[in-house]
């Protein structure tokens, strides 16, 4: 399970990365879109992957022994989908806005403001 | 008691802005809300640093739950004291908004967002849990990614894109960091993570770890190599938004790698000899960009970046007296390009071009304000009295004493150059006689309501003048941060008193 999501955590980074450097803003935002996931699945992963063991104290002890899900790590990645959402939409609006703005897809056309 | 305290910074902001979305269709109440809640929040921001200067350390435990469990709030004098200087810049960025933004932004709320903006700024200085300074940094990036396109401008727009990518690549490395090191160590308050990474044995991963820190702060602090965004988007915004970006948010940046670096990654050659040539190289780059610059906010865009450098220098030296230099060359640097961008904004008005070819006659328009105008540029560059001359003294005698010779020479060169752009800015807006065929809109300035953006300019000029005339308290100040940032057992037992006892 570990090697599985360990490969999936180095397809995404690497997906996105790819994404992210082709020139079109469509492209853009998935490459994005994947390199948060690929975050989140690495909390994830380093977040020790433990089966069957709820982080639940039982009726007769007062401490959590033995091996147990690690709930923090979820709470983590919670927060971190939550934010990318909003990013997300932002970059959805922002993007879209400067196509029509610009009337371009290709990022290398964006050149204005780098012109002296 | 502590309690409101600390958090008067983040909520009393949060409380402005939810103020104004109640407000949104009576946009005209927003400027004298900001404007009041500005000043307020300085007066709190002021009462939180004398506290802390007076009891040493201000720490809250989110929900009373004791430190490695829940979240921490700290104000060491190093927040306390950023908290103010960002209340200070922020105030006179809410004044000034408050004349120069149009109506147009007002009602699709400036204010709300800028005030979200301060309160995302004011909990990354106050957090002591890494990854509630992920979750301050996305809530101060989102404020901003608005404020950077509000208006919509084709310039905006593009200057936007590259901004908006940069920065959440930025985060998302960040969020890397960060999960390795809960991977290592399964903490996220800082000083537990302090402590359990002083035991770990796995140093190169600790290293690698270090790395993606330096490079996700690195992007947001504008470092070399990786500050491309900052020239191609702080000049697009109208110059309130700018003075904002340009003052606190590479600020904040480099505020997260002082504190990171110091607390988590003490004196590691490679990551400090590394963090050294990057500061060298955002010198070079910086000044060198601003050299053959012809637009006046891109001139000051580059200015920051060779400043950056000036700072995250000190850190790398891992002195104590270098360190306190490069302390007050933080604060000075947020009160003057803060100045600096709203200077930008008036010239601008006055000359109505960006270009510094094409302007000229601003001294003949306003003669007397003109003097208030040179203060951050001069105090930029250094000039004796000013502001930005002791810190450089600091700076310059600690690496000497280091030995660290190519970065006291990257700084002579740096300083020096700043030098020919400011005396260059000065005297091709300032005394060039207008080209022909410009008019000077001398009215809309002397005359009428604009005059009140001059106001501001002052009180960040008189602040900055304050710490040139003054010195001694500001250094003695910035002595102390540096001995307490260099003094990680003291944070780790402000935030853990039980723990750090076994």
């Amino acid at each position: 399970m570990e090697v599985l999501l360990a490969l999936m955590t180095g397809l995404l980074y690497a997906a996105g990365l790819y994404l992210m450097l082709r020139r079109s803003m469509v492209k853009l935002i998935i490459g994005l879109v994947l390199l948060g996931n690929g975050a989140n699945l690495l909390i994830f992963l380093l977040g020790r992957i433990v089966k069957g063991a709820p982080p639940i104290i039982r009726a007769d002890a007062n401490v959590l022994t033995g091996l147990y899900a690690d709930p923090v790590p979820q709470a983590l990645i919670l927060t971190a989908i939550v934010i990318s959402f909003g990013l997300q939409s932002f970059a959805i609006i922002l993007f879209k806005r400067a196509y029509k703005v610009l009337d371009t897809d290709d990022l290398d056309q964006m050149r204005d403001t780098d012109d002296l | 008691m502590s309690g409101p305290l600390i958090l008067q910074p983040v909520l009393f902001h949060l409380l402005l802005s939810v103020l104004m979305l109640f407000l949104w269709r009576q946009p005209r109440y927003h400027r004298g809300i900001s404007a009041v809640g500005s000043a307020l929040s300085t007066l709190f921001a002021l009462a939180l640093w004398y506290r802390v200067e007076a009891s040493g350390w201000v720490v809250l435990q989110a929900g009373q739950w004791p430190a490695p469990f829940g979240i921490s709030l700290v104000a060491d004098s190093f927040s306390a004291t950023l908290v103010v200087l960002a209340s200070v810049a922020g105030l006179a960025v809410s004044l000034y908004a408050g004349r120069a933004i149009g109506m147009a932004r007002v009602r699709f709320g400036f204010f709300p967002v800028f005030h979200f903006l301060m309160m995302g700024i004011n909990g990354a200085f106050l957090t002591g849990d890494i990854f509630n300074l992920y979750v301050w940094f996305e809530i101060l990036i989102i404020s901003s990614f608005v404020l950077l396109t509000l208006g919509g401008e084709k310039r905006q727009i593009q200057g936007g894109v590259k901004y908006f990518t940069l920065n959440v690549l930025a985060s998302v490395i960040f969020l890397t960091a960060i999960a390795v090191l809960y991977g290592l160590t399964g903490a996220l308050n800082m000083a537990d993570l302090a402590l359990k990474m002083d035991a770990l044995d796995n140093r190169t991963l600790v290293r690698i770890s270090g790395l993606v820190f330096l490079t996700g702060f690195g992007i947001k602090a504008a470092l070399f190599p990786l500050y491309f965004w900052l020239p191609a988007s702080y000049h697009t915004p109208p110059s309130a938004v700018s003075a904002l970006f340009a003052g606190l948010l590479t600020k904040v940046g480099v505020y997260a790698i002082f504190r990171i670096f110091t607390l988590l990654y003490p004196k590691d050659f490679f990551i400090d000899s590394l963090l050294l040539a990057l500061s060298v190289g955002s010198i070079v780059v910086g000044t060198l960009g601003a050299w053959r610059e012809d637009d006046l906010r891109r001139t000051f865009s580059w200015l920051i970046i060779a400043h950056i450098g000036f700072i995250l220098g000190a850190l790398a030296l891992r002195d104590a007296r270098t360190l306190s230099g490069g302390v007050f060359y933080l604060f000075h640097d947020i009160i003057v390009k803060t100045g600096l961008f709203l200077c930008a904004g008036v010239i601008l008005r006055i000359t109505g071009t960006a270009s510094i070819k094409a302007s000229g006659g601003v001294m003949e328009a306003l003669p007397r304000w003109s003097l208030v105008l040179a203060i951050p540029l001069f105090a930029l560059a250094g000039i004796p009295p000013l502001s930005g001359f002791w810190p450089k003294v600091s700076l310059l005698a600690g690496s000497a004493d280091q030995g660290a010779w190519v970065y006291a020479g990257a700084l002579l060169a740096g300083s020096l150059a700043t030098l020919w752009v400011t005396a260059r800015v000065w005297s091709g807006v300032f005394w060039k006689a207008p080209p022909s065929g410009m008019e000077v809109k001398e009215p809309l300035v002397t005359a009428g309501r604009d005059r009140a953006l001059l106001w501001p300019v002052l009180m960040l000029a008189l602040v900055s003048l304050g710490m040139g005339l003054f010195p001694e308290p500001v250094q003695s100040l910035a002595d102390r941060i540096s001995t307490g940032l260099m003094d990680r057992e003291g944070y780790i037992r402000a935030v853990l008193p039980t723990l750090s006892m076994q």
